[in-house]
C-alpha cells in the first residue's frame, strides 16, 4: 500500500517550508492542504488541536505536529538520504544547533526587525552574538550538515529568504558578508539549492506581509 | 564504554535532574562535578560556551548540553539498559511532541503562575490551566506516560511532578489539584513514589528553602 502523505500548511508558514524541503529532499509524494491562519479549518483544529499551528504531517491519517519533531519523523520512516547524522554526538549537536536556532537565533532577529532606533540598536547585540556561533559551525563545511544540505541546514532554512527580505524592509544589514562570510555565503548556497529554490513562496507577497508586520508591532510599542 | 561526566548544579535544578535520571536509568556509571554557577568552570565554559548553562554531559572528552538533547543520547549510545524513547517512529515522534510541549509552554507558564505578579501572573494560571488540561488528557488510562514504565516524557516533567508542588505550596498557588486534574495528580503520586524515581529526586526540605528565598 502506498503511503498517503499530506501537509497542512500556509503559503508563507518558514517552519512548513522546512517540511515541504525535506519531503523535497527525500523524494516524497505528498499532497498540499493550504490553510488560511485566520480561518482555520476544522481539520487543523483536529489534527492539532494543542496549538492549532502549522505544519501538521498527516501520515496514513495520523498527525504529526511541530516542525522539528516532523523532520525527525521524516528522517525516521524514510532512511535516504538522511537529514541527520548517524553518529550520537554528532545527532545530538545537530539538535542542539536546530534548537538554538528557534530559540535564539529567530527572536533575536525579530527583535532587530520589530523594533527601531535606540531599541533595535540594543537588539543588534545579541544577534550579532548568536550569529557568530553559526559562524563557527560553518568552518570548513559547504552546509551545516557537511557537503549535503541535512536537518539543521532546513531548521536554519528561514534565513534563506528571510534574511534578505528583513533586510530589505528595514534598510539595514543583518548577515553583513564582510562580519559573516561563511554565513552569507551559506544563504546564496542554501537558496540557489535546486531543490530548496523550487519552493520559495513569492517574494512581493513576503515582503508585503512582513512590512506589514513591522508597521503592526511598531504600533503596539508605547 | 568511555568516561562520562556530567556537569551539574547543586542539587536543585530538574534540566540536571533528568540526565541523572537517564543516567541512572541505563545504569551508567558516571562522575558528576558540582557547578557553582556564579562561578563558572572552565570545563563548562568549554563545552557549553554557547549557553553556559549545566547539565553538560562530557562523554570520553565531548560535551552535549540541553538535557532533552542529552537524554536522547543517552539512549541512543546505551542500547542495553530500558529504551527510553518509545522504538516506533510515530511513538518517538508523539513523545517528542508531549516533551517539547512540556519544556515550551507547562515549565513556563506553571512556574510564572507561582512565581509572578500581578496581571503576568493571572495570565500565567490562566495559561498553565489550559496547558495542564492538554497533559490531564494525555495521561488519562496509562500508568505513566511513556505506559508501564517511567519514559521520555515522564523524565521531561520531573518539574510538573515534583518541583511544581513543592514550589506550589512555598508560594501558596495551588495549581494541581485532584478535583481539577485527578489523572494528573495520580500520576504525580505513582511518579514521586516509584521506587526508582524516588531515589534520584532532590529532598523536599531542600528544594522548600530554595524556593522560599526566590
Amino acid at each position: 500500500m502506498a503511503d498517503d502523505l499530506k501537509l497542512l500548511r500556509t503559503w508563507s508558514s518558514p517552519y512548513a517550508l522546512r517540511v515541504v524541503h525535506a519531503l523535497k529532499i527525500k523524494g516524497l509524494e505528498y499532497e498540499t492542504v493550504l490553510e488560511d491562519i485566520t480561518r482555520k479549518s476544522a481539520s487543523l483544529l483536529e489534527y492539532n488541536p494543542l496549538h492549532k499551528k502549522v505544519p501538521v504531517l498527516l501520515h496514513n491519517g495520523r498527525p504529526v505536529c511541530e516542525s522539528l519533531v516532523i523532520l525527525e519523523y521524516i528522517d525516521d520512516v524514510y532512511k535516504q538520504p538522511p537529514l541527520l547524522p548517524q553518529d550520537p554526538h554528532e545527532k545530538a549537536m545537530a539538535r542542539f544547533w536546530a534548537q538554538f536556532g528557534d530559540d535564539k537565533v529567530m527572536p533575536s532577529t525579530w527583535r532587530v526587525f520589530t523594533s527601531e532606533g535606540k531599541d533595535q540598536e540594543e537588539a543588534i547585540g545579541p544577534l550579532t552574538e548568536n550569529l557568530k556561533f553559526l559562524e563557527e559551525q560553518l568552518k570548513g563545511k559547504s552546509f551545516f550538515g557537511g557537503e549535503a544540505i541535512g536537518y539543521v541546514d532546513l531548521a536554519f532554512g528561514w534565513m534563506g529568504n528571510l534574511i534578505s527580505i528583513l533586510e530589505e524592509i528595514i534598510d539595514l544589514k543583518l548577515v553583513d558578508a564582510e562580519k559573516f562570510p561563511l554565513l552569507s555565503a551559506w544563504i546564496n548556497k542554501f537558496s540557489d539549492d535546486p531543490v530548496i529554490k523550487a519552493f520559495w513562496p513569492p517574494r512581493d507577497k513576503m515582503v508585503e506581509k512582513f512590512k506589514a508586520m513591522r508597521e503592526h508591532f511598531l504600533k503596539q510599542v508605547p | 564504554m568511555g568516561e562520562v561526566k556530567l556537569l551539574g548544579g547543586l542539587g536543585f535544578s530538574p534540566y540536571v535532574n533528568r540526565v541523572e535520571m537517564a543516567l541512572k536509568l541505563k545504569g551508567v556509571e558516571y562522575e558528576p562535578i558540582a557547578e557553582d554557577v556564579k562561578n563558572k568552570s572552565p570545563l563548562l565554559l568549554q563545552h557549553n560556551p554557547v549557553h553556559k548553562k549545566v547539565p553538560v554531559l562530557i562523554h570520553n572528552g565531548k560535551g552535549i548540553a540541553e538535557s532533552l538533547i542529552i537524554v536522547e543520547y543517552i539512549d541512543q549510545v546505551w542500547q542495553e539498559g530500558p529504551p527510553i524513547l518509545p522504538k516506533d517512529p510515530y511513538q518517538r515522534a508523539m513523545t517528542r511532541f508531549w516533551a517539547k510541549f512540556i519544556d515550551e509552554k507547562c515549565i513556563i507558564a506553571t512556574w510564572k503562575a507561582c512565581c509572578s505578579t500581578g496581571e503576568e501572573q493571572e495570565k500565567s494560571k490562566e495559561e498553565s490551566m489550559e496547558a495542564l488540561k492538554f497533559l490531564e488528557d494525555e495521561i488519562k488510562g496509562k500508568k505513566f506516560f511513556g505506559g508501564e514504565n517511567i519514559g521520555f516524557v515522564d523524565i521531561a516533567a520531573n518539574f510538573i511532578g515534583y518541583w511544581l508542588p513543592i514550589i506550589s505550596e512555598v508560594k501558596g498557588v495551588q495549581l494541581i489539584t485532584e478535583e481539577k486534574f485527578p489523572n494528573l495528580w495520580r500520576w504525580m503520586n505513582d511518579y514521586c513514589n516509584d521506587n526508582f524515581v524516588k531515589g534520584i529526586l532532590p529532598s523536599k526540605d531542600a528544594l522548600v528553602e530554595r524556593f522560599k528565598s526566590k
